[in-house]
Formats: structure tokens, C-alpha cells, sequence
């Protein structure tokens, strides 16, 4: 009981991060139709950009107390990822509206292993140190039932930032008129609409929430390199379509719940298959549901059907 | 073929007769040109054969079918794979008492011309294995699942040494035999008259005759009632559809036919190399093969060719010019190889996108025999 | 008369919207069926239920005898059952030839084997197949575009080469959607002894069309439908005159709604 207990928290610490990546694949899915490949990088360079931050003011001022680190990295790393974000879809995806339906997602593939290749050459190829300037050391709250205040901390932030995006989007001028250029970018321009402004600041925002992720994920785990955004980013686009994509509500669910089917499965796998697979199969979890979905609810758990038209 | 040899300048279009034995020229001296450099170079060109068997598959699946793969190194994989353990002391070192069983103590060493095919069939299962789920998938998403289908199986040969050893883990499996024709090891140099043949030259020549065979099928296929549907339903589904096309099996067609080129260059490139192991196959790996698809043009023979050529030459030739000049420059190597190949290939997937969609070399496919063309115009 | 095509109670719905309502209707072997009604009524749902290319939620079609399948477009196709599309689909970046090549997919047989080794069978199969199709782009008179890549053709030349395309299906009955619209006068008048001659060469016709001139001369028998529903199915005088047909056409009133 308390080892599945476990699971379910470790669960919905993975499963939040995922749902705040998940938040800008399905932003820019709902406007665009675009799979934005490349936002998973734009997490990586969040973290990575953080760390360079976070080792540059350990080295001229070690007294400054851990969370003003911790401050200092996000403030370093939010603008960063906005700007990387900016960037993609000013010179790239902008001048790919309309083009024939492989085009764009062939150039995110493109992009997102150009912002790997250049973090390579930045940062290097070597995993690094991520400071944890939030303690690891697990906590009991319930006897058997660990949980560090880093993962507390990754619940409640991602919480409060998938609290504040719903209510940008469902309250304020600016949501309204995301939302009308996802329902249509024609009749959005006709309501006088900025179509370009706004799907730009799609962008930047998901890229702001992917920031915020990196360095939580990198200080969850300890560690940041050129290529750990791939995965989160996969998944996290897998959460996505789990919710339903271009479906906000959708990509925080999927998210949780995916994290909590990674964390519970990778538990029983081994019990599961009578020991042929075991937790290294992990990552299987994700493609496994996202091909499934796919084939058999396309529209994800909240998404409603959309048929094409003949 | 003629699709290359309209790529000659001038002869191209006044001479293609002239302009085809150019081509067929330049393949068989390239080697011959390329030893003058020194062995790597040849080397270099036999990974391009490789490369150019793999792009020619994809370019079936990506250019023809207008079906995105990015889990196509899967294919090549699964035959590299069969090879390694059909061929190999692998079989005796993960199951010893069972192989000593059946006589086989130092492992299965079957002829190629039962492990080809056994590989080939195997990938094309794996791509039906594929297909069957996927059929319903529009563009993006079929991306997507396809690249997952592709880390699954890179997951697999990682892990599938336990609980029992078939790929040997990361560690991956080693002394593959070599290409052995009928008693003819292409592995080995042959010393003539005091000139030694480097083994290189031989299976350059091999991948080459492979190449030549994928290319003709390929055309015949582009122009065949099988090429004409999987053209009309890239462009228009439903029109295919209301024309009785059957687009579930003319897909599944195309992943296993696409599959099968891949698993036919999985086992030359395990025999080639010796050894496999799951880093051949990564993702990277997929994207590349892709690259250059997209970059000699999508749909289009020559352009998997010639997309296949410069980018597993280019790379190679930046590592020996770049190398020397940054360290010349800096005193250090600043962009080592392998980045220097990962910038290429981003690069040339964005600006290619960007700037010129359709490719280094647009595809005007033909869909219909010229000569019969001809024919029924001439009665017109 | 021998029956070819029966509809019986077909009804089709897009979430609460009812497209169509048990619609019935019989098409007779060698007619031109004309089927007409105001945007929207359903025309071309009705198409596209019949050719597979939706399924129908209530009904079913007996094509000459037997039942046809839903769902599965290239079986009927197979039976005999060629569509146009009311939005011009063609493939576009082959040739008209190549088009209508493409078109006589369903009745060739080429196995892959025969492609890889191009044994006489396979060529002589696609000699045959370029052959005809040449006759075709002949029969709707554009084979002096054999060679043009069809998105590069006038827009009367593309319905037309979608119609040769239909027909190299071989079918017993061709369905075609609005193929006059955005012609001018000459053009339609083409058209109409094309679709003539069409139904004089056995095949039989099912015409969705808005130029009423057009339908009245052409079809010997019309349904009209509105908010899908059959509101009348007679000879094109008798319709012309029934009263609820000129309500659906001119009343108009319900359709403000
Ligand atoms: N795929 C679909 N999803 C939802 N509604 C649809 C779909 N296809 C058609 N409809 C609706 O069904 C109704 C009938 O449409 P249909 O296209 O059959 O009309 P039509 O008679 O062909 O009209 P027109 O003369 O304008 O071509 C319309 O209200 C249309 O909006
Ligand atoms: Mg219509």
C-alpha cells in the first residue's frame, strides 16, 4: 500500500511537469496544427541556461541564500526560452503557414535538433550538476511515504502557473483573442485580431511554462545535459493528446496522468510480464498510450470529434 | 537511372544515352578516384551505398506513399540484427547448451542468401506490424506514433538480453561473418600479380549491384499501377478512395516494401561492419535518413540518391577540412565531427524546407510509360 | 425497366444536424436520375453515404441485386459505382493521362512480382491501361492535354478530366456533383451531350446539379430533396410543377431559420 502510495506522489511530481510542457504543445497545436517538435528543447535550454546563471552567482556571491539562486536562474532562463521560442516561430514556422502539410513539422524535427546541436556546443555533452538549491532530502509525512520539498515545491509552482495560464486564457482581452484565432485565424483577423501577435505570444508563453519546467525538472533530478528535453518533450506531447490536444483542461490531465501511469507501471511491470520486462522499459509507457490513443480516441479523454470533410 | 542521367549537364538533355553512361561511368571509377585519398574514402563511399539503399526505402514511404516515417531505422535494425544473430558466434554464446545441441557450438553462420531475405521478411513484417495501427493516422500524428515505434524498438535491443540474451544489450553483438558469396569472402584483400585489392573495393561494388537492382525495382514501381495509387492517394485520399483505390493495403504496402529495402541494408551493413549494437540505430539515425530524402527531393529516385551521397559525404569531408582548420585557427577543436554532422543536417532540414521545399532536385515523377505515351499519341 | 440502384430509408446525422431523413429513392438501369433541393439539402451527403465515403446511421443501397457494403469505398467502387467530387479532386501534380491512368486501378490486376520483373502480362496490362485512357481523355474531348499536369488545366477541362477519370473506373453507374458549376453557357452545353452520350454508351447517370435548364432537358427522372428529405421524385415536368417543390425552391420562408 504505502509503495503504491509512493508511486502515485513520484507520480504526480513527473505527471505535473509533463502537464506544464504538455500546456504549450497544445497551445500551439490548437492555433497552429502545428506539433511544435521542438518545444521539448526549449526546456533543456530553460535548465541549462539556469545552471549557467545559478554557477556564474555561486562564483562571485557564494552567500546569496539558495532560493534567490533559484530566483535569479528562472529570471535568467524564462527570457531566454521566450526569446528561443520567439525566434523559431518568426524565422521558421511563420513562413511555413499554408505550405504543403509535411513542411512544418519536417522543420520543427530540423529545429529541434538545431537547438540541441547548439546546446551541445554551448554547454557540451557532458551531464552537469544541476545545484539542488532546494533540498532533496525526503520528508515523511505518512510512515513509508517519502516525499522531498523540491517535489512539493514542482506541485504547487506548476500548479499555480497552470491556474494563472487557464485564467489568462478564459478571462483577460488576450485569451479571448487566442481563443478566437484557434477557432478560426481568418475570422479572428476580420474581429481585428493581431493573428501574427497572438500566435506569436502562444509561443512565448509555452516557453515560458517549458522554462519554469526545466529547472524544475533539472533540480528534481540533479542533473541537466544537451539532449533532456527529447523525452520530457515526447511525453509530454503524449500527455497532450492523452487530454485531447488543442484542449487545455486536456494537456494538465493527460499530463497527471501519465506521469502517474509512468510511475505506478514502472513499479509493477516486472509483476506484470512475470519478469520479462522490467522498469527499464519505462519509456515504453508513454509511446504505448500515445499510439493507442491515437488509434482508438484520436480526440484524447476531453477532446470532442472532429471529422473531415468530404 | 534515367532520372540521374537527366542530371548530367548538357548531355542530360541532348544526349541521354551519353548522359547514362556518364553515370554508370562515374559509379564504377568513384572508388578507383576515391583510394587516391586513402582507404577511408572508400570506406565513406560504401556507407553512402548503404545510406543510398536506406534513403530509396524511406523515399518509398516518405516521397511515394506521402507517408511521414520517423522510425525507419527500426527496419534497418531488425536486419542488421537478424544478421548478427544468424551469422555470428552470438546464438552459441546466449543459448550454449541449446546450440550445442542442434551442432552448432560456435554459433549459426548461415549463407547470405538465406539471411537476406530472412531480414527483409522480418522487417517487412515489422513494418505491416507497424502499418496495421497506424493506417488511420493522418500526417503529424503518424510522425509522431512512427518515431515511437522506432525508440520502442531501440528500448528492446537495449534491454533484450535479459531474461533471455538476444540483442546482447548495448553492449550490442560482435564477430558478424562477413559477406561471403558462394565461397567468395568479400571481407578479404586479394593480392593480384603483386597488387593488393582492397576488400573495400569488393563490397563497394557488392552495395553498388544492390543500389543498381533497388533502383530499377524502385522505377518500376513509381510507373505501375501500384506507383500511380500510392501517388494518388499522397495527393488526395478521398479522391483515391471514390477511384476504388484501397488505401489501407496500399499503405501497408508501402511500410513493407519501404521495410524491406531497410532490412536488406541492415544485413550488408552488419556484415560490412562486423558488429552491431543499438547506438547504429538511434533516432539520429532515422532523422538522417530522412534529411536526406528531403534534401535530394522528396518522391523523386535521383534526389534519395544524390540526397544520400552528399550527406554521408559531406560530413566526412567537413571532418577532414574542419578539423585541421580549427585546430590551425584556435589551437583547439571547438565543433567536433559528430556535431559538426548534427549542424549539417538540422540546418539542411530547415533551409530545404524554407527555401526550396521540393528539393535539391524537384521530382517530376512520371507515372506512365513514355513509350506507350508516344504510342497512344501518335494514333491521336 | 430493371432496377439499378435502390436507396431505402437512409438517414444520416452530423451531431444533432439531420442531413438526411430516410431517404428512398429507385434509379433505373440507363436513365439520367437527376437529384436536386436548395444548399444544404443534402445532395451531396447522400453521394457521399452511397460511395462509402461516410456511413449511413439508417438505411441501406442494393446496387443491381445485392447490398452494398458501408464504409469501404473501393468495394463499390469494384461493383460499379464512380463518383465526381463537387470541389474539383484531382491528383494534381500528374498528368491528365495519368489521372485517368490512376482511375483504372480497380480493374487492373499487376502483382508486385509482375511489376519487378515486367513480364508480358503486366505490360501488356499497362499498354492497355495508357490506351484507354487515351480513348477516354478522346471521349470528353481533351486529349490534346494527354501530357498537361492537371492542375495546370482550365476549369472546365478539369471537370472533364475528372469525369474521364470516374469512367475509367468502368462503372454501371456514374454520380456526378454539380459538374456545370463555374462553366459558362458553351461549356454546359458540352457537357450536356457529354453526359448524353455517356447514358447513350449504357452507362447510367446520377446528377446533382443546380442549372435547372440543364437538369429539366437532361434527366428522365428528378428527386428533389430538402432539409433532407424527399420532397418529390417524378418526371422533370411533373416536378416542376408540384407545389412543394416551388415552396422548398421559392417560399423560402423556413429557410431563414
Ligand atoms: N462532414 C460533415 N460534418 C458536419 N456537417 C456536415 C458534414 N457534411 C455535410 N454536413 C452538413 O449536412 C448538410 C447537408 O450538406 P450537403 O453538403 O449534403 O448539402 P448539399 O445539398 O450538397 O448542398 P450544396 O448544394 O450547397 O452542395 C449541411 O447542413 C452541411 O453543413
Ligand atoms: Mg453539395
Amino acid at each position: 500500500m504505502e509503495t503504491l502510495l509512493q508511486q502515485i506522489l513520484n507520480g504526480l511530481v513527473v505527471g505535473s511537469v509533463y502537464a506544464l510542457v504538455a500546456l504549450g504543445y497544445t497551445m500551439v497545436y490548437g492555433i497552429l496544427g502545428l506539433i511544435n517538435f521542438a518545444h521539448g528543447e526549449v526546456l533543456m535550454i530553460g535548465a541549462l541556461s539556469a545552471l549557467t546563471t545559478i554557477t556564474a552567482l555561486m562564483g562571485v556571491a557564494p552567500e546569496l541564500p539558495p532560493l534567490m539562486l533559484l530566483g535569479a536562474g528562472l529570471l535568467v532562463a524564462i527570457p531566454t526560452c521566450m526569446t528561443v521560442a520567439f525566434l523559431m516561430e518568426r524565422l521558421a514556422y511563420r513562413r511555413l503557414r499554408g505550405a504543403p502539410r509535411l513542411a512544418p513539422l519536417i522543420t520543427a524535427i530540423g529545429v529541434s535538433f538545431l537547438l540541441q546541436t547548439v546546446a551541445m556546443i554551448v554547454w557540451g555533452r557532458n551531464y552537469h550538476t544541476f545545484p539542488q538549491l532546494i533540498s532533496t532530502t525526503p520528508i515523511q509525512p505518512i510512515e513509508g511515504v517519502f516525499i522531498s520539498p523540491v517535489q512539493i515545491s514542482i506541485i504547487v509552482v506548476s500548479a499555480l502557473l497552470m491556474f494563472a495560464l487557464v485564467t489568462l486564457v478564459n478571462r483577460t482581452r488576450l485569451g479571448r483573442a487566442m481563443r478566437a484565432t484557434a477557432e478560426n485565424h481568418r475570422v479572428a483577423a476580420l474581429m481585428g485580431v493581431d493573428v501574427n501577435r497572438i500566435i506569436a505570444l502562444t509561443f512565448v508563453l509555452g516557453a515560458a511554462l517549458a522554462a519554469v519546467a526545466g529547472v524544475m525538472f533539472a533540480s528534481n533530478y540533479g542533473i541537466a545535459h544537451y539532449a533532456m528535453g527529447f523525452m520530457p518533450g515526447l511525453k509530454a506531447f503524449t500527455a497532450a493528446v492523452l487530454g485531447g490536444i488543442g484542449n487545455l483542461a486536456g494537456a494538465m490531465l493527460g499530463g497527471i496522468v501519465l506521469g502517474l501511469v509512468e510511475a505506478v507501471g514502472a513499479g509493477y511491470i516486472e509483476d506484470f510480464t512475470f519478469g520479462f520486462l522490467n522498469s527499464s522499459y519505462q519509456d515504453i509507457f508513454a509511446f504505448v498510450i500515445l499510439g493507442a490513443v491515437l488509434i482508438f480516441r484520436p480526440t484524447g479523454l476531453l477532446g470532442e470529434r472532429v471529422s473531415d470533410r468530404a | 537511372m534515367n532520372e540521374l542521367a537527366e542530371l548530367v549537364p548538357y548531355l542530360g538533355k541532348h544526349k541521354p544515352r551519353a548522359a547514362r553512361a556518364v553515370v554508370i561511368l562515374i559509379a564504377l571509377v568513384a572508388p578507383l578516384i576515391a583510394i587516391l585519398f586513402g582507404r577511408t574514402w572508400v570506406r565513406v563511399l560504401d556507407f553512402a551505398l548503404l545510406y543510398m539503399m536506406l534513403a530509396l526505402g524511406l523515399n518509398l514511404v516518405v516521397g511515394f506513399a506521402g507517408l511521414l516515417d520517423l522510425g525507419y531505422i527500426a527496419f534497418y535494425a531488425v536486419g542488421a540484427y537478424t544478421w548478427a544473430f544468424l551469422a555470428s558466434p552470438h546464438f552459441a554464446e546466449a543459448f550454449p547448451a541449446f546450440a550445442a545441441g542442434i551442432g552448432a557450438a560456435d554459433g549459426i553462420h548461415l549463407p547470405f542468401w538465406l539471411v537476406l531475405p530472412v531480414g527483409a521478411a522480418l522487417a517487412a513484417l515489422a513494418g505491416i506490424i507497424l502499418g496495421f495501427p497506424v493506417l488511420r493516422l493522418r500526417g503529424d500524428y503518424l510522425a509522431i506514433v512512427t518515431l515511437g515505434f522506432g525508440e520502442i524498438v531501440r528500448i528492446f535491443m537495449n534491454n533484450l538480453n535479459y531474461p533471455i540474451n538476444i540483442t546482447n544489450g548495448p553492449q550490442g553483438i560482435n564477430l558478424l561473418d562477413s559477406m561471403n558469396l558462394f565461397g567468395w569472402d568479400l571481407a578479404r584483400s586479394i593480392k593480384l600479380a603483386g597488387f593488393k585489392i582492397d576488400s573495400l573495393f569488393f563490397y563497394y561494388y557488392f552495395f553498388l549491384l544492390c543500389v543498381v537492382g533497388s533502383i530499377l525495382f524502385i522505377q518500376r514501381l513509381q510507373i505501375s499501377r501500384v506507383g500511380r495509387a500510392w501517388a494518388a492517394m499522397r495527393d488526395d485520399e478521398l479522391a483515391a478512395k471514390a477511384i476504388g483505390i484501397n488505401i489501407r493495403n496500399m499503405k501497408l504496402l508501402a511500410f513493407s516494401l519501404g521495410a524491406t529495402f531497410g532490412g536488406v541494408a541492415g544485413g550488408l551493413f552488419g556484415a560490412f561492419q562486423g558488429f552491431v549494437s543499438p547506438e547504429s540505430f538511434s533516432l539520429m539515425e532515422s532523422i538522417a535518413v530522412l534529411v536526406m530524402v528531403v534534401f535530394g527531393g522528396m518522391g523523386n529516385i535521383a534526389g534519395a540518391v544524390v540526397g544520400a551521397l552528399i550527406l554521408t559525404a559531406l560530413p566526412e569531408i567537413l571532418r577532414h577540412i574542419a578539423l585541421p582548420l580549427q585546430q590551425a585557427l584556435f589551437g583547439q577543436v571547438v565543433l567536433d565531427p559528430e556535431v559538426l554532422r548534427m549542424l549539417l543536417y538540422s540546418l539542411a532540414m530547415i533551409l530545404m524546407m524554407l527555401l526550396r521545399p521540393k528539393g535539391l532536385i524537384p521530382a517530376h515523377a512520371r507515372y506512365s510509360r513514355p513509350e506507350f505515351v508516344a504510342a497512344g499519341e501518335a494514333r491521336a | 425497366m430493371i432496377r439499378l440502384l435502390e436507396a431505402r430509408a437512409i438517414s444520416k446525422f452530423f451531431g444533432g444536424l439531420t442531413a438526411l431523413s430516410e431517404v428512398s429513392l429507385t434509379i433505373n438501369k440507363g436513365e439520367v436520375y437527376g437529384l436536386i433541393g436548395p444548399n444544404g439539402a443534402g445532395k451531396t451527403t447522400l453521394f457521399n453515404v452511397l460511395t462509402g465515403a461516410y456511413v449511413p446511421d439508417e438505411g441501406e443501397f442494393v446496387f443491381d441485386g445485392t447490398e452494398l457494403p458501408t464504409g469501404k469505398p473501393h468495394v463499390v467502387v469494384e461493383q460499379g459505382i464512380a463518383r465526381t467530387f463537387q470541389n474539383i479532386r484531382l491528383f494534381r501534380d500528374m498528368t491528365a493521362l495519368e489521372n485517368v491512368m490512376a482511375g483504372h486501378h480497380i480493374r487492373t490486376r499487376a502483382t508486385i512480382w509482375g511489376i519487378l520483373t515486367q513480364n508480358r502480362r503486366t505490360r501488356e496490362e499497362e499498354r492497355l491501361t495508357t490506351e484507354r485512357a487515351f480513348e477516354l481523355l478522346r471521349y470528353v474531348g481533351i486529349e490534346q492535354f494527354a501530357r498537361t499536369v492537371s492542375k495546370n488545366l482550365s476549369y472546365g477541362d478539369q471537370r472533364r478530366l475528372e469525369i474521364a477519370r470516374a469512367l475509367a473506373t468502368e462503372p454501371r453507374l456514374l454520380a456526378l456533383d454539380e459538374p456545370a458549376a463555374g462553366m459558362n453557357a458553351t461549356e454546359t452545353g458540352r457537357l450536356r451531350e457529354l453526359i448524353e452520350r455517356i447514358r447513350a454508351d449504357g452507362t447510367t447517370v446520377l446528377l446533382i446539379e443546380h442549372d435547372v435548364k440543364l437538369v429539366m432537358g437532361l434527366c428522365d427522372r428528378i428527386a428533389v430533396l430538402d432539409f433532407g428529405k424527399k420532397i418529390a421524385e417524378d418526371v422533370p415536368a411533373a416536378v416542376q410543377r408540384d407545389p412543394a417543390v416551388v415552396e422548398a425552391y421559392l417560399g423560402g420562408g423556413h429557410h431563414a431559420q
